[in-house]
């Protein structure tokens, strides 16, 4: 009796309640699941919509409605003119953007979480205040900057921006990484004569690396997605968000929904491969058997 | 001595580079967009600063109506996205089971589009001979005449919609944290369900609900994507006009002005929800290291 109380509460406690107090609950239960059901459909219906219309033959400008199954849009998803280097210019930024973001986040984190100073608590601080604020008025303030220094906007300037509003994002991140490591770790590598630079590069990095992971794909999601920031800075440089704004008030193809879908396909597939490796990974690790008694 | 000395200096050092950057593209265009809203001109006789404040009162008093608008806009979103995403969170949370990573997944799925293109979708959605808005005609919901797209529901769907996810992930992270025992101690004492949740889960899920409300409204309120791209005239936003004034106006005193009342008015909305949850969870430095 004990142990089933322990391991299943919700029969005691429908055991406690009246007859009508179970009939409720289950009620309440069955209304909770399906309103939870109705919030995903709320999530996923967009994407659906997405995936359908990329097969769409639309006989306007606009993508608005169903009219004819098509491949046409999947077989030249790169036909529209300039959609494939307006992606590419995405690509390159984003790159080049989580690669200095993630190397210069990474070491405010340690310094921020590894030693004792005088004016943490204000940096801290200071590093949240750009998540605090509206992406308009990050945009606005960098291009108020550029044009009092005539600097004319274009490629380094969006690269400039993105690496600006990566850095808070992977100082978060691997800073949320960085709380709760054991120091003791680095301290034994001294111990036994490592140099600081060795202790940090055998020890610390492989230690912190899935925070630092995930602050660099994090950083490429936000600037690959970013518009607001990018637009303000621009010039006439044309990112595949600014070439979808540019669209969106003049003509939608089906085009710009396929290349949604593929990038779409493709980072679900990235995400289920992850996840798989590692679920793998544990498994291995846990039928491993010792390696002293083989 | 001089060891110690470069040893004190080193974390000091070591963010010099983060904090230079964040200083340089962060902290001092600041300082030149307060110089630029306080300059007098038009872009034609070029700009002169002259410590021209009323460009703050002719900026509150010309678009009061859009800041209205985005706060409410916002608070909309944000109330329905608490609404929409608290139930979905608990349930992950306490009833995922096996399935609780692939729930989680759903829910970070819409990231995978680009911002802009889930907002068409919403427009394909929502466009007048779309399957909603014929539903509604023939149920007799709206009039044959009527719209969805170009409306305040649209454009409070629309942001609802994209900053769901950021209202979820927080629910969730704080629901997940709390100790099934405690909910058993609360049964055991006689709780009724209500009451639990009254009186456990509720108060225990607050640094969510704090971190999530924020998430939300902050880049609600600045958003122009939905009103642009979903709504019409009737539903522009503050972050509408300074975009406009900026980029397609050049009215850059006025603009400047305008970026600097949202961003005062965020900050001010974060102060008093920091007051509320405790600058340490809003910040994530709870807890120090040993």
């Amino acid at each position: 009796m004990e142990a089933s109380t322990a391991t299943a509460p919700t029969p005691t406690r429908e055991a406690r309640g009246g007859a009508r107090e179970r009939t409720a609950g289950r009620l309440l239960d069955a209304g909770l699941n399906g309103y939870a059901a109705l919030a995903l459909l709320y999530l996923l219906a967009p994407i659906a919509v997405i995936l359908v219309f990329s097969f769409n033959d639309p006989r306007g400008r606009f993508n608005f409605i169903w009219q004819d199954f098509s491949l046409d849009a999947w077989t030249d998803p790169f036909g529209v003119p300039g959609i494939g280097d307006a992606l590419g210019k995405s690509v390159e930024i984003a790159g080049l953007s989580t690669l200095a973001a993630t190397c210069l986040g990474t070491i405010t984190a340690l310094a921020l979480v590894r030693y004792e100073f005088r004016g943490r608590a204000p940096i801290n601080f200071f590093i949240f205040i750009p998540l605090a604020t509206p992406e308009v008025v990050l945009g606005a303030a960098l291009l108020s900057m550029f044009l009092n220094f005539q600097v004319g906007p274009g490629f380094g300037t969006i690269l400039i921006a993105h690496i600006m509003f990566n850095l808070s994002f992977v100082v978060v991140t691997v800073r949320s990484r960085l709380i709760g490591f054991d120091r003791s770790l680095e301290e034994a590598a001294q111990d036994l004569g490592a140099t600081p630079w060795q202790t940090f590069r055998l020890v610390t990095l492989p230690l912190i690396m899935p925070g630092v992971v995930a602050a660099a794909l994090l950083a490429f999601a936000l600037s690959i997605d970013d518009f607001v920031i990018t637009y303000f800075n621009a010039g006439s440089v044309v990112t595949f968000p600014i070439f979808i704004w540019g669209a969106a008030r003049v003509a939608v193809p089906p085009e710009i929904y396929v290349i949604a879908s593929m990038i779409f396909l493709f980072t679900l597939a990235v995400m289920l491969l992850t996840v798989w490796q590692q679920r793998r990974a544990e498994r291995m690790a846990a039928v491993r058997p010792e390696p002293e008694a083989v | 001595m001089a060891a110690r000395i470069r040893k004190a200096g080193l974390p000091y050092l070591l963010l010099l580079p983060g904090l230079g950057w964040l200083a340089i593209f962060f902290a001092i265009p600041l300082g030149y967009m307060l110089f630029e809203s306080l300059k007098q001109g038009t872009v034609d006789t070029g700009f002169v600063f002259n410590w021209e404040f009323s460009n703050y009162a002719n900026a509150i008093s010309a678009f009061s109506k859009q800041f209205v608008r985005s706060f409410e806009y916002a608070g909309l979103a944000t109330l329905f996205a608490l609404v929409i995403g608290y139930p979905l969170a608990y349930v992950i949370a306490f009833r995922g089971g096996r399935w609780r990573n692939a729930l989680l997944l759903a829910v970070i799925v819409p990231f995978f589009v680009t911002y802009l293109i889930r907002t068409l979708s919403w427009e394909t959605i929502l466009s007048d001979t779309g399957l909603v808005s014929d539903t509604l005609r023939s149920i007799g919901i709206m009039a044959d005449d009527g719209r969805l797209l170009d409306t305040t529901v649209s454009v409070v769907a629309g942001i609802t919609y994209n900053f769901l996810p950021f209202m979820i992930l927080p629910l969730y992270a704080s629901l997940e944290r709390i100790d099934p025992r405690m909910l058993e101690a609360g049964y055991d004492l006689y709780g009724r369900r209500r009451d639990v949740f009254l009186h456990i889960t509720l108060p225990l899920s607050m640094p969510g609900v704090v971190a999530g409300t924020l998430l939300t409204f902050i880049p609600a309120a600045g958003d122009f994507i939905n009103a642009e791209l979903l709504g019409g005239p009737n539903q522009t936003m503050i972050g509408n006009v300074i975009q406009s004034r900026y980029l397609e106006l050049a009215d850059y005193p006025t603009a400047a002005a305008l970026s600097f009342i949202l961003m005062a008015l965020m900050l001010a909305v974060v102060v008093i929800w920091a007051r509320i949850a405790g600058t340490e969870a809003l910040l994530g430095t709870e807890r120090r290291e040993r």
